[in-house]
């Protein structure tokens, strides 16, 4: 896997907010993207995910704060002119041209001459596992097929940055799964960076060398999906990533917090004294155990089996608890809910926690540079 | 679809028997046909034998009967002069109106939503006025006295000679025509996404190569049916001709219309004329077409 070292896009500070209302798409982001990176902007619908990609793409331009591309600042770069080319949500393919000609548009548009421009379409269709397909016509094509075809006539540009604004929303979820694993192996073989916009968690955290989690115009965390999933920083980004069970506490002091009507000991620490918090266990990092005087004890209330795991909902001093289990449990069973201290996630409350991008681990040296 | 359901189309295909293909052969048996005089005993006359006959003995005493003949047709290439010069005016006003029509209805399909339907409805409403009354009000304009010359007068200019010229009728197609280009050219394009134009963007192309590459092969289709719409009345008209053309420029629509209504009776020219003009309409409907396709056989070839 490559690891990512320069910088190759940042954004500083920017805001923005359509014409006809006041509320902003994007509040203040910042952001570093590195070359050669996966790096997937995830949210749900109206977090200003989208815009984030298309102010990079130049088909929106920020109220406020800077693009940097490779240290330069290209705010007013119109599109044709940037060194990123896009997937299209609809893939928005030239319905008057076949297969070939799409992919063939960028490279006529840049007076590559035509030899050279068969090579590299010819080229690029192998990649995508189009071979053969030239001369079909676009609308002849399944929705999977038009994907890739979206994505050969991106990539045959040699793009630095691959702009891809969620590209698999329109397949069936067999082959969602099967053009996540290629794209992620399109990208590693062509080592470029790929930016990603998705609202499915679980694609992000499939593919992404780096998550970058947002709601409401706003950065809530990024990491990799390892931290993003085992350590989200607040409720929001622990919801969104996965079901979980979010209680409200007090933490008393530096690893003691107290939720459910009891105190347990926790890893976490730098709160102040007694401060209100939100407690975050995930449903698989729950145990059922008989119930005792040491744990949590609660009445199992539904029990959903769910393939991997059965869904067993735990009713506790009227707190549901949501827990992934591979035993079954009976409905109306009193059963006790066991978990670590290091399942016990504490997060500030209220207020977002400060955003502070996670260090790239830089062992290599130079080795990648263009 | 069910048998009872087929009658719905009943009513329409009585209508298209009776008004389109039973005329359509009357014109086809008018035009091959020409009467000739008969007397009494049904000997065929020359036409000088038929008018002493008439001065001699009275109407009755020649009968006419119907024959097939190709003197019509023939006489037609007279008359094509007219046929060339109606379609050259014809075809200059379309030409002004795709270039006038072209930006607007592409300018329009980007604008919002409510200021598409304001600029639609105003391109619309002359539309909705009288023929007659549009031409005639062109023709004060245009008059030796009319408002433009009399406008130009004021500044030391003028009189210019406007009405009664090829250019009067030119612009009484353009302006009458117009909305036939714009509209069918907008709803093509309104159906050109925005991702689409910015995928070209996307990939290098600036405003006019995204125009040339992208939005005018998109339109063809729109591009087609307005210049069919606009050159199929524009070759035929009589009424622009004859109000701002006056009598020097007669065109083929004027000429039908005298066989018919005019001095020079004989309907069975006219049918004739009209027989050639609607061939004529229908070769240049087809070099439209390859047009509209036109796009798609060039793929193959670019390969």
């Amino acid at each position: 896997m490559s690891k990512p070292k320069n910088k190759i896009i940042e954004l500083k500070n920017v805001s923005m907010s359509f014409k006809d209302s006041d509320t902003p798409v994007l509040n203040n982001i910042s952001l570093d993207i590195y070359d050669k990176e996966f790096i997937t902007l995830l949210g749900p619908s109206g977090c200003g995910k989208t815009t984030t990609l298309r102010i990079i793409g130049g088909f929106a331009t920020p109220d406020k704060g800077d693009l940097l591309f490779n240290g330069k600042r290209i705010n007013d770069l119109p599109p044709y002119k940037r060194q990123v080319n896009t997937v299209f949500q609809k893939y928005a393919l030239f319905p008057h041209l076949n297969v070939y000609d799409n992919v063939a548009f960028g490279l006529r548009i840049a007076k590559v001459p035509e030899k050279e421009v068969k090579q590299r379409v010819e080229a690029m269709l192998d990649v995508v596992d189009l071979h053969g397909f030239d001369k079909r016509s676009i609308n002849a094509l399944s929705g999977g097929q038009q994907q890739r075809v979206a994505i050969a006539r991106a990539l045959v540009n040699n793009p630095k940055v691959l702009l891809l604004d969620e590209p698999l929303g329109a397949l069936d979820l067999k082959l969602r799964k099967e053009m996540q694993i290629e794209l992620k192996k399109i990208q590693q073989r062509l080592s470029i960076t790929f930016i990603y916009v998705t609202h499915d968690q679980e694609e992000a955290l499939t593919m992404s060398d780096t998550v970058v989690v947002m709601n409401k115009g706003e950065i809530q965390q990024i990491g990799t999906p390892q931290d993003i999933y085992n350590e989200p920083k607040n409720a929001f980004v622990a919801n969104f990533i996965g079901e979980s069970n979010i209680l409200p506490g007090i933490m008393h002091k530096d690893y003691l917090v107290e939720f459910a009507g009891n105190n347990f000991d926790c890893v976490d620490k730098g709160f102040e004294e007694m401060e209100p918090v939100d407690v975050v266990i995930r449903p698989e990092d729950i145990t059922l155990v008989p119930a005792s005087d040491e744990v949590l004890n609660g009445v199992v209330e539904t029990v959903t089996f769910k393939g991997v795991h059965y869904e067993i909902v735990v009713n506790a001093y009227s707190d549901y608890w949501i827990i992934h289990s591979t035993k079954s449990a009976n409905v109306g069973d009193v059963v006790g809910i066991s978990f670590t201290p290091e399942d016990i996630h504490v997060m500030k409350k209220s207020e977002m926690p400060k955003i502070t991008r996670y260090t790239i681990p830089s062992n290599e040296e130079e080795g990648d540079d263009e | 679809m069910n048998n009872k359901s087929r009658w719905a189309a009943g009513p329409y295909l009585l209508w298209m028997i009776v008004f389109v293909i039973v005329p359509l052969v009357l014109i086809g048996v008018f035009a091959f046909t020409t009467d000739v005089p008969y007397d009494q005993n049904g000997k065929a006359l020359t036409a000088e034998e038929a008018n002493f006959l008439i001065l001699a003995k009275g109407d009755d005493a020649v009968s006419y009967r119907s024959r097939f003949s190709l003197e019509n047709i023939f006489e037609v290439s007279r008359y094509l002069p007219v046929l060339f010069n109606s379609a050259w005016l014809a075809l200059i006003a379309t030409a002004i109106c795709l270039v006038i029509g072209y930006p607007l209805a592409y300018f329009m399909s980007r604008f919002r939503a409510s200021s598409q339907r304001l600029v639609q409805m105003l391109i619309m409403l002359p539309m909705w006025m009288n023929f007659l009354l549009r031409t005639y009000a062109w023709m004060t304009l245009l008059e030796k006295n009319g408002w433009i010359n009399r406008a130009l007068s004021l500044v030391g200019l003028g009189p210019f000679e406007m009405i009664n010229t090829q250019g009067a009728v030119v612009l009484g197609m353009v302006y009458n025509y117009l909305p036939f280009m714009i509209l069918p050219l907008y709803s093509v394009m309104t159906k050109i996404e925005n991702h689409t134009i910015e995928a070209a963007q996307d990939l290098g192309a600036g405003s006019v190569r995204v125009f040339t590459k992208v939005v005018i092969p998109l339109s063809m289709p729109g591009i087609a049916s307005g210049i069919t719409m606009v050159f199929v009345p524009a070759v035929s008209t009589f009424i622009i001709s004859r109000m701002l053309g006056g009598g020097a420029n007669m065109l083929i629509g004027d000429l039908i219309d005298l066989q018919f209504l005019g001095n020079s009776y004989n309907p069975n020219l006219g049918a004739a004329i009209s027989l050639v003009l609607m061939v004529f309409i229908l070769l240049c409907m087809s070099i439209t077409n390859q047009l509209d396709n036109g796009d798609e056989e060039m793929e193959g070839k670019m390969l």
